[in-house]
């Protein structure tokens, strides 16, 4: 009988030495697609990129799956947000993935919101507060200037990785930059008009946005973060909407739309739904570009 | 352009309301207008220049609260690296506070499934108020080469509380190719929910055929070591080593006393879908007096069951899972469904009979369960699930194999469950379950409401 287990763990042994993984490009698992997208663009044809969730999921809701795993498992860069937007899959797909490029302090392992200072950090950490962060609000992507922040330390990241093709990685960053810059100088024009507005989100995703282009948050459909609308909370919201109405209603397209709906049927405030990431292969610029857009558009 | 407007309405209201004027006069109104106009250009030009240095010290004023800002923003950066030395290598710490009311048809005492001799946990629970498993778990990256982690679970045995050692491992982290070791006391990765801690399970009591088989859960001391084959479909193989001193092994087995072989393969299908299947088959060869309890019988002498021999588990578990454009946090719905099969080959003796009652004993014990749940709003999920066992035992003495509880009675155990739970948040859940439990021959009904809640670190959403 022990011979047998023992015969076992050899076969194990034999698959692990014959299995050499030979990949040219580097493997890169982005927990959200905004750092997929920055990935792409940083790193061009020297990554192969996948995406663990899509513009459609809400990335704390997301379960160690076992599709996850066996990206893990291969990835030599593992790129999301930090600040415990993933803590309940990424930990376990670490532990999971026997992978040791991507473990916590490993080059491999890059948080994004270790290279910016994060807003809304809680003074008391205590759940009736509902699902508050205890690092800050982690959706720093939303302000284009923490993404420039976000994006030379990527860079940085990508060559350390990777040293071989480090004039690239800072051509396309250099690239990038000005590219970027170029829009964030055009954005703010156009946005000129968004200043001072103000809004009602579902959930606190925003406060970056707003902070950048001057939005004025008056209230949040949650009733604690994480904690759906409850119909108490929203009729009082409705008593202060009448008094003080917003400009209008934002929601992640991810969200349950049903109270930014009720709320805005009640008032008249037009609602706006989202992307709170890229979709599928849309670069960060195309995708900030028409958030933007819709919010110009729904305030005209 | 207003300046000349002024002028020009001044001299024609002048020309029209004194047209006896002399030329003198006129020149002499010429040239006051004139300075008039001067001296306005010249206290115009003058707060225009005002106007501009005021705009200066705006610019600058802004430019030093950018800069203040701008600071600020490096020195809270400075600050979480600050924090990040004395208390944070603290631990994770969780606790799991479970509680329960729960009311039964039937004596919950005379609770037997025939054609299984029950052992470990197995059972029923108190009937009314109790609690349930109150858990302690602490865990931690040791180095960057070692996670550790401690589940303690608390709870009421005979008025008497005991503490009790449920997982207490080290795991690799990070070994390469896709290898992971584990060492220490943990749930053995032998079919689907039996890895998982109760609470994380969606019903409020174990499937009958981990009951029948395990005692709820198969856990043991030992050595796991599992790969992951680098595919974009999940495979995963591994074996464990265990000490085999533990229900459903037993006895005092000097080295090795069981060992399991396991696989897992799963992945994605679209967004929307995703699954799971494995198999996995446990061993033990040398199991030396593994007790258990009997058929009960009111009063009757305490004779204890004791198997001694060989005893193989097969097992299969399909999972499914479905969510709307893969977003689980409003809407998903999950299938799953077990089966294992156990063979047994040995000795069964009465323990305390006098004399002496023992038989051969030749079990073939098999079960299975499918279940549903269905989160059909934020907070809010239902579920069914079915159970069903048969076996077919035999040995020498049929009259000690029933009495060991071995005889299946002519009855096929099965039971069916329903539940609704209520998560107010991650942390929270409160869970009303019915059971309609055909488990022996008096059909029994049972309810149980239960909470569920955790305190301290995010546990982690397993598939």
């Amino acid at each position: 009988m022990f011979i047998y287990g023992i015969k076992k763990l050899a076969l194990i042994g034999f698959l692990v030495l014959v299995s050499t993984t030979v990949n040219a490009a580097l493997q890169v698992l982005a927990c959200e697609p905004e750092w997929g997208a920055l990935a792409k663009s940083l790193g061009g044809h020297h990554v192969k990129i996948y995406t663990a969730t899509t513009n459609q999921q809400d990335p704390h809701h997301i379960q160690a799956r076992p599709s996850l795993i066996a990206k893990a498992r291969r990835a030599d860069l593992l790129v999301c947000t930090g600040a415990e937007l993933e803590v309940g899959w990424l930990p376990l797909l670490l532990r999971k993935s026997g992978n040791p490029n991507i473990q916590t302090g490993n080059p491999g392992y890059f948080m994004a919101t270790d290279y910016v200072a994060l807003l809304d950090k809680p003074t008391e950490l205590d759940r009736s507060h509902g699902d508050v962060h205890a690092a800050g609000n982690p959706h720093i992507h939303l302000d284009p200037e923490r993404v420039l922040k976000v994006a030379k330390a990527l860079s940085q990241t990508l060559i350390r990785v990777d040293p071989e093709n480090q004039t690239d990685y800072q051509n396309k960053l250099d690239s990038f930059i000005k590219q970027w810059q170029n829009r964030i100088h055009q954005w703010r024009k156009q946005t000129d008009s968004l200043k001072g507005k103000s809004i009602v989100a579902y959930h606190k995703s925003w406060i970056y946005l707003q902070q950048w282009l001057g939005l004025n948050e008056l209230a949040i459909l949650e009733t604690k973060p994480g904690i759906p609308p409850t119909s108490s909370h929203l009729s009082h919201l409705l008593a202060s909407m009448k008094k003080t109405p917003a400009d209008m209603i934002i929601y992640a397209s991810y969200q349950d739309d049903k109270a930014a709906n009720w709320l805005s049927q009640k008032t008249g405030i037009p609602t706006v739904a989202l992307d709170i990431s890229p979709a599928k292969d849309e670069t960060l610029i195309d995708w900030y570009e028409q958030l933007l857009n819709r919010l110009i558009k729904v305030q005209q | 352009m207003r300046k000349k407007l002024l002028v020009a309405s001044i001299a024609i209201a002048l020309s029209y309301s004194h047209p006896a004027l002399s030329n003198d006069e006129l020149d002499l109104l010429k040239q006051q207008i004139q300075e008039l106009k001067q001296s306005y250009e010249q206290r115009i030009q003058a707060l225009e220049q005002r106007l501009e240095k005021t705009e200066e010290h705006a610019q600058k004023a802004n430019n030093t609260a950018q800069q203040v800002e701008k600071r600020i923003q490096q020195s809270e950066v400075a600050r979480t690296t600050d924090k990040n030395t004395a208390n944070s290598f603290n631990p994770a710490i969780s606790v799991i506070l479970d509680g329960r009311y729960a009311d039964f048809d039937n004596d919950p005492d005379a609770y037997e499934l025939p054609g299984f001799a029950l052992g470990g946990e197995a059972g029923l629970g108190e009937e009314g108020f109790s609690l349930g498993h109150t858990e302690l778990t602490v865990s931690a990256n040791v180095d960057d080469k070692f996670y550790g982690e401690l589940t303690l679970a608390v709870h009421d045995h005979e008025d008497e509380t005991e503490i009790e050692i449920e997982e207490a491992f080290i795991q690799t982290l990070g070994l390469g190719n896709g290898v992971t070791i584990k060492a220490g006391r943990f749930f053995s990765a032998m079919g689907y929910l039996n890895e998982q801690h109760e609470h994380a399970w969606d019903f409020a009591d174990a499937p009958l055929i981990y009951r029948g088989l395990f005692g709820d859960h198969l856990t043991d001391d030992g050595v796991q070591i599992s790969y992951i084959a680098p595919t974009d479909l999940y495979l995963q193989v591994g074996a464990e080593l265990s000490s085999g001193d533990k229900f459903p092994a037993g006895g005092n087995s000097q080295g090795v006393g069981a060992w399991t072989a396991f696989t897992n393969i799963g992945g994605d299908i679209g967004i929307e879908h995703s699954w799971s299947m494995g198999l996995s088959h446990w061993n033990a060869n040398d199991i030396d007096g593994r007790t258990s309890g009997g058929h009960s019988h009111a009063g009757g002498a305490a004779e204890t069951p004791s198997f001694t021999g060989e005893s193989k588990i097969t097992a299969l578990d399909l999972v499914y899972k479905w969510a709307p454009k893969g977003n689980p946090k409003n809407r998903n719905l999950k299938l799953q469904f077990e089966y294992f099969q156990r063979d047994e080959d040995g000795i069964i003796t009465m323990l305390n009979s006098a004399p002496l009652e023992s038989s051969t004993y030749d079990g073939d014990q098999s079960g299975w369960y499918a279940q549903a749940v269905y989160q059909f709003m934020p907070q809010w999920s239902t579920g069914f699930r079915y159970d069903r066992l048969s076996s077919s035992n035999s040995g020498s003495d049929s009259d000690i194999l029933a009495e060991a509880g071995l005889d299946d009675e002519g009855h096929t155990p099965e039971r069916y469950s329903a539940m609704l739970q209520w998560s107010p948040s991650e942390f929270s859940r409160i869970r009303l379950q019915f059971n309609q439990d055909k488990s022996y021959e008096d059909s029994d009904n049972q309810i149980f409401l239960q909470y569920t809640h955790s305190l301290g670190s995010h546990g982690g959403h397993q598939f």
